[in-house]
């Protein structure tokens, strides 16, 4: 009896297969047409693991290589960086996402197991402060206030909005912000409170920045962070604030995160790099150079699109010719 | 005496009325959710979602490789995990002796089904990934899965062969029976039922697992349609998940249309077992 179901099982799946089976071969082949044009076909795969920030900026630009080169089968998971970079050291994975440079014990596994690598800039991903459309006195926020609400020692003490400066009103305040296991969490945190995952524990957390959206904009009293491309998809929901770090290096004043103030680094400190990593002994495959080369030809268009902001000219001219440099001497090896 | 009679009765009744509230909490908070999904995620439904490759366009992107996949799982999680865990069961009940290693292999299982998941995929990591060298592969993701249903599978298999009547086996050994032929064709047939709803429970979690599969390194973003166990692969879970953190509006849709598919999926295979254990009590005839 027990055979008859898992034989029903597998016919079913087999029909499944055979179907889609069909329908992609078309697809491949309307492809390879159109990319004719294009410089020499190449075949393998590419191998990408790491961070889910980073995530959607290589799933775009795989789904335009597939365009280009339809043969070379590119992957991506998404371990998150730490996981990736386990995976990276040992040399398992071609390139990893990173949305921070990689730690000192990663980088002694990557030596102990001889990976050598290069990292590559390839976007800027902002981090928005955030309160509700009808909260009307904050309209910008120095770092060392933000400090003042989010460091440990605040936890329990700092609960009303003219603790932080005296001409806000005597109302609660209310946090939202990423929960400690996030990559954003360690962020905000080093970039504010001056140490990474150290906080107040008394606020409300969410991995998914949806949820923080939701509870920001239906509480008066609530300030949160999260990622830019967040605010961008609920402006009618949310109200941005102005980020003032108090250096006049990075300009004057409160500063709100935008594409300009993130790519002149005016919007400091709330800005971080996003990096991917690539894996020497893979740098040497004509295939990974096809891809890395597109990624660098292509990351600025396509992070915008994702929602992140993209590299200066300067700075993509820079990357570039890093890459070039690290593929002479690698195919020199 | 009367009004000791009274006050227990009164408390039959109030138990009553609690049963039923909770009853139908349960109930409205599942209604909640079902038909918020629906509504959002229905539209989406359209053949272009299930035939279209991960994109970073919502209205673009669609499940077809990581819905392969997760009938890929399935079906290979239920190939191992069955066998091994229905014989594992019978044995433990059937031929194991009462002693002292017994109970400890016992206590051991029922502790393993509380394990979380995500070590299973940290030891998967090791053993079946490097190891064994499997690769982040389907074999491998089914591996890991088994392991984590093995528990429930023995456990379930176990309580439903004790719930047969003693006196069916005793009835079958006068008639001459051995011991396999009595398990063969009167235990087993009589404990189908509640063997089919733990083995079914146990695939339906198996096919909603993302954690250990992030852990041994299951993919998100593939293109190439899984052909063999040895292929890498993508699951519905972790989609769904991805798809639920992104900032655009359309993925959020797109994840909740995907949960029905993962529904559906738990739904048919339920509504199998159903079908099966009302076919198979038919035919047991005592």
């Amino acid at each position: 009896m027990k055979k008859t179901t898992l034989l029903s099982l597998f016919s079913i799946s087999v029909a499944l297969l055979a179907t889609s089976c069909g329908g992609n071969k078309s697809e491949k082949k309307a492809e390879e047409t159109n990319g004719a044009a294009q410089e020499q076909k190449l075949a393998g795969a590419v191998n990408i693991d790491g961070s889910s920030t980073v995530y959607p900026i290589t799933e775009a630009v795989a789904e335009e290589f597939r365009k280009v080169q339809a043969d070379i089968k590119v992957t991506a998971g998404l371990s998150g960086t730490g996981g990736g970079f386990k995976k990276f050291g040992r040399g398992e994975t071609d390139i990893n996402d990173a949305s921070r440079p990689i730690k000192k014990a990663e980088d002694s596994l990557a030596k102990a197991n001889n990976v050598s690598y290069v990292d590559l800039m390839i976007a800027y991903d902002g981090l928005a402060v955030v309160v509700n459309p009808k909260n009307e006195w904050c309209k910008d926020i120095t770092v060392a206030e933000l400090k003042k609400m989010w460091e440990p020692a605040a936890q329990g003490k700092i609960k009303k909005w003219n603790q932080i400066r005296a001409s806000w009103p005597n109302e609660e305040i209310h946090l939202f912000g990423a929960g400690v296991e996030s990559g954003t969490y360690d962020y905000f945190t080093e970039a504010i409170v001056g140490k990474s995952h150290s906080s107040r524990g008394d606020y409300t957390a969410s991995e998914d920045d949806n949820v923080l959206v939701q509870g920001i904009s239906s509480d008066k009293n609530a300030l949160g962070f999260f990622g830019l491309a967040y605010f961008e998809e609920n402006k009618d929901k949310l109200k941005l604030v102005g980020v003032d770090d108090e250096k006049d290096e990075n300009g004057k004043g409160p500063m709100t995160p935008s594409i300009e103030s993130v790519k002149n680094k005016t919007y400091a400190p709330l800005a971080r790099p996003l990096f991917i990593y690539v894996n020497s002994a893979a740098g040497k495959r004509k295939e990974v150079q096809a891809f890395v080369d597109f990624y660098m030809d292509n990351t600025g268009a396509l992070t915008k699109q994702v929602g992140y902001i993209p590299l200066s000219d300067e700075e993509t001219a820079k990357e570039k010719s890093k890459w070039a440099d690290f593929v002479k001497s690698v195919s020199a090896q | 005496m009367k009004q000791k009679f009274d006050i227990n009765r009164f408390k039959d009744n109030m138990f009553k009325y609690f049963g039923l509230a909770c009853t139908l909490f349960g109930l409205a908070v599942l209604s909640i959710f079902l038909i918020n999904i629906l509504i959002e995620g229905l539209g989406r439904l359209n053949w272009q979602f299930f035939s279209s490759l991960p994109s970073r366009m919502p209205e673009k992107s669609g499940i077809l490789i990581c819905l392969l996949g997760s009938i890929w799982i399935m079906v290979l999680t239920a190939i191992i995990a069955v066998p091994l865990g229905v014989a594992s069961g019978i044995f433990l009940e059937e031929y194991g002796k009462k002693n002292k290693i017994a109970s400890f292999i016992e206590i051991n299982i029922s502790n393993l089904a509380g394990v979380p998941s995500i070590i299973y995929g940290l030891l998967a990591l090791e053993i079946f990934v490097r190891i064994l060298g499997l690769g982040k592969s389907l074999l491998a993701g089914s591996l890991t899965l088994s392991l984590l249903i093995l528990p429930i599978i023995i456990v379930s298999t176990r309580e439903a062969i004790k719930a047969v009547p003693k006196s069916i086996r005793e009835a079958s050994y006068a008639l001459g029976g051995t011991k396999w032929q009595t398990i063969r064709f009167q235990v087993l047939p009589a404990a189908s039922g509640g063997l089919l709803t733990g083995v079914i429970l146990a695939i339906s979690r198996a096919v909603g697992e993302s954690a250990p599969l992030i852990v041994i390194g299951a993919l998100l973003y593939i293109t190439t349609i899984p052909t063999s166990p040895m292929d890498d692969f993508a699951v519905m879970p972790i989609q769904i998940f991805n798809w639920l953190s992104r900032p655009q509006k359309g993925f959020i849709e797109n994840a909740t249309a995907a949960i029905i598919v993962l529904l559906l999926i738990t739904f048919i295979m339920n509504g199998l077992a159903i079908y099966l254990r009302n076919r198979w009590q038919k035919k047991i005839k005592w």
